[in-house]
């Protein structure tokens, strides 16, 4: 089971960023699928976006309603907590992953049940859930077809919105036909490649669960302190078969996602279906508070989960990251993200976003590549919904790796730094420094391309390529062509 | 110590830059952006918006015709009429049979259902938003889940302009459900795919009350009449900032 935050949040024995991506770059099939999720789903966001004359007040209004319930982020949680609590609800707080998995196990056990079915949740992911409750006996089944996808593939999600975003018609159609049968109810006979009968298949399968299943897990999209009104967005339907039929209902929240006030869900229903998918509205939105008599599950539980959350409410400049929306745009117009993948990311949260939340959650230790894993070209900040401004953080987590590596014994980048100060401070030493580096690069260099530097040098070159330095230096230009003129 | 106590712990921890001045309710959030974006005919609006989802629509001031007419395209045989639903809508004569919800149906039942008619709470213009609340002529929401074909019924003052507007008419402490749609999938390919697990199929009559001139009964008819209206007239810039006090 889960024990530390960053247990399930990166995943283990997964290699470093750089490498992850050489190896996702290489894959042209990934690369294909990539390219042509991104940019269908891109130009859709920027022409629902521009539709709304008020987009860039609508921004404002959020990141400003977000930064201040971080700000007062105690008294908004309590206020929650008697809200829920009045309505029905109980309300259970956990520290880290174990704790919320222990408190979720628990309340399963607790109905006698061995099954769950589970809307789409990026919080039960980050702490490991469905495994923790494998270890308990307890089965859990996803039942949003791109984590189904994910779930009978033994696969990992590669996309926050769209999980199986790196996987095309033919894999997901070979997927069903081999294992769907171990999961309930087998794929029809000669099942096809349509997406549509891809999505009839999975209808099917999940029906006599969603009939039969007596307890759900869900996570949360937004909560309001002041009515204790819990909101999941999504487009199947799968999230309602979960929320409404069963007989128990255990929420799993980050503690961030808490809004002061019901009123504020007006910014963030206009910014969320437009930022994630591309719509104006997604097709079902379902928002409960406490329990109904006679409708929908009698037996509701809210566990608010931290797990890393408040240290990263430490920081003031990071802080900014949990303020996300979980809508996915900035992976969607990320460079980096595009060519390389969700997996490369070794985390649960992929792209600009996970960049700057995985090792603010999981400790910068735990993922000190991630910060570098951008060009800082600004695009996420740009889509971002929220004005989470991720080349900011990036850099600010940037020195924080680069300090987290300071010890009493320099490092190689240290060292490099302190001898290129020394160089740059004379002129000679830069005449010779240059001298010798063009000659150098001559001799390492491939049709103008430097690979890879010898000896210490190996380290740096290993992620670059570097154009080959000019037979000449700028400074022995102007000495030649200015000799005329008096110099 | 508790967990709750270890966790609002190191949140006031966290947050020590925070002046002690500065509380929840003394904290204002501007609110420039508009209350909403739609034109004077929400009703047009709502038709086409709702009808870009693949969702079907008609307008009508004979909501029975339009109920029968609905009931015969789709040949429906066991229909959910949850309580309070108009009487007076539902066809007269006909080889369906009403399924009531008293006492609650059990989920084969309603996953057998051909269907449901319902009402709504309210409708929104600009995003062919449906808002179910639970109420009279609404019911639990299962019934609006389990059977594969969906009928709403719209009248016509129901239909607000915008999410904003909407928001602040309904009680969030009722179990609220909003409807953009058939149920629909972009998981493979972001091709999208309608009808995964809700009902496949949403048709949607726009009631308008007896007198009142309907222009034309068909939404791309009404689209057609639309463009002549701005459908975003002015800017933001032109109201003033308005600062909501929390």
């Amino acid at each position: 089971m889960s024990g530390t935050t960053a247990d399930s949040l990166v995943w283990l024995g997964t290699p470093s960023f750089p490498e992850a991506a050489r190896t996702a770059v290489a894959d042209g099939r990934l690369r294909a699928n990539l390219r042509g999720a991104t940019r269908t789903i891109r130009a859709r966001r920027s022409t629902l976006a521009a539709e709304l004359s008020d987009w860039e007040e609508l921004r404002t209004s959020a990141a400003a309603v977000k930064r201040n319930a971080l700000r007062h982020l105690d008294t908004h949680l309590i206020r929650l907590e008697a809200a829920v609590t009045a309505a029905g609800g109980t309300v259970h707080w956990a520290a880290d992953a174990a704790e919320a998995n222990r408190i979720v196990t628990g309340l399963v056990a607790a109905t006698g049940e061995r099954e769950v079915v589970k809307v789409k949740s990026m919080a039960t992911q980050e702490i490991g859930l469905n495994e923790a409750l494998a270890t308990a006996g307890i089965r859990a089944y996803e039942t949003d077809l791109a984590e189904l996808i994910v779930q009978l593939g033994d696969d990992r999600p590669s996309h926050i919105l769209v999980p199986a975003i790196h996987k095309n018609r033919s894999e997901i159609r070979d997927l069903f036909r081999d294992s769907m049968a171990a999961w309930g109810r087998p794929a029809p006979e000669g099942l096809s490649d349509d997406p549509a009968a891809l999505a009839e298949a999975a209808r099917r399968h999940l029906r006599e669960k969603f009939l039969r299943v007596k307890v759900a897990v869900s996570g949360a999209n937004f909560a309001a302190a002041d009515t204790g009104t819990v909101a999941v967005v999504e487009s199947e339907g799968n999230g309602r078969m979960c929320l409404t039929l069963p007989d128990t209902l255990i929420t799993v929240m980050g503690i961030e996602k808490v809004l002061p006030s019901f009123a504020d869900l007006e910014v963030f229903l206009q910014l969320l279906p437009r930022s994630s998918t591309g719509e104006r509205m997604n097709p079902y939105t379902s928002l409960w508070t406490g329990t109904t008599d006679g409708d929908g599950p009698q037996d509701f539980h809210l566990v608010l989960l931290d797990n890393g959350r408040t240290a990263t409410l430490r920081d003031t400049v990071g802080r900014q990251a949990l303020a996300c929306i979980r809508c996915s745009a900035c992976l969607n117009v990320c460079p980096v993200y595009e060519r390389t993948g969700g997996h490369s990311y070794g985390s649960v949260y992929p792209g600009p976003i996970g960049a700057v939340l995985t090792p603010q959650l999981a400790g910068i230790e735990h993922a000190p590549s991630l910060p570098f894993a951008s060009t800082l070209c600004g695009a996420c900040y740009d889509a971002c919904p929220v004005k989470i401004d991720i080349p900011e953080v990036l850099v600010h987590l940037r020195a924080r790796a680069v300090d987290s590596k300071r010890g009493p014994v320099p490092t190689a980048e240290a060292l490099v730094m302190k001898a290129a100060a020394a160089t740059l401070a004379t002129p000679h030493t830069l005449t010779a420094a240059q001298w010798v580096g063009a000659l150098g690069g001559r001799l390492l260099s491939r049709q103008g391309v430097l690979r890879s530097l010898p000896g210490p040098l190996a380290h740096w070159s290993r992620t670059r390529d570097t154009p080959a330095p000019a037979r000449g230096t700028f400074r022995a230009w102007w000495r030649r062509t200015h000799r005329q003129e008096g110099r | 110590m508790s967990s709750r106590e270890t966790v609002l712990g190191r949140i006031r921890e966290a947050l020590t830059d925070v002046p002690d001045t500065e509380t929840h309710d003394t904290v204002t959030v501007p609110c420039a952006y508009r209350d909403s974006h739609a034109d004077a005919d929400v009703t047009g609006l709502f038709m086409e918006r709702a009808a870009d989802y693949r969702a079907t629509v008609t307008r009508t001031h004979d909501a029975r015709a339009a109920v029968t007419a609905a009931f015969e395209r789709h040949a429906l045989t066991r229909v959910v009429v949850p309580a309070g639903f108009p009487d007076e809508w539902l066809p007269s004569a006909g080889t369906w049979q009403r399924l009531c919800d008293e006492p609650p149906l059990g989920v084969q039942e309603l996953d057998t259902a051909s269907g449901v008619v319902t009402t709504c709470a309210l409708a929104i213009a600009v995003t062919g938003t449906l808002v179910l609340d639970a109420g009279a002529g609404q019911g639990r929401r299962a019934l609006t889940l389990l059977p594969d074909y969906h009928l709403c019924l719209v009248r016509a003052d129901q239909i607000v302009g915008d999410v904003p507007e909407a928001l602040r008419r309904i009680d969030p402490r009722r179990p609220l459900t909003l409807v953009s749609g058939p149920s629909a999938t972009s998981d493979i390919e972001l091709q999208r795919v309608e009808g995964v697990h809700g009902p496949r199929t949403l048709d949607i009559v726009v009631v308008e009350p007896e007198g009142q001139d309907m222009g034309c009964a068909e939404p791309k008819c009404a689209r057609a009449e639309r463009p002549t209206v701005p459908l975003f007239p002015g800017g933001p810039q032109e109201r003033p900032v308005r600062t909501r006090p929390r």
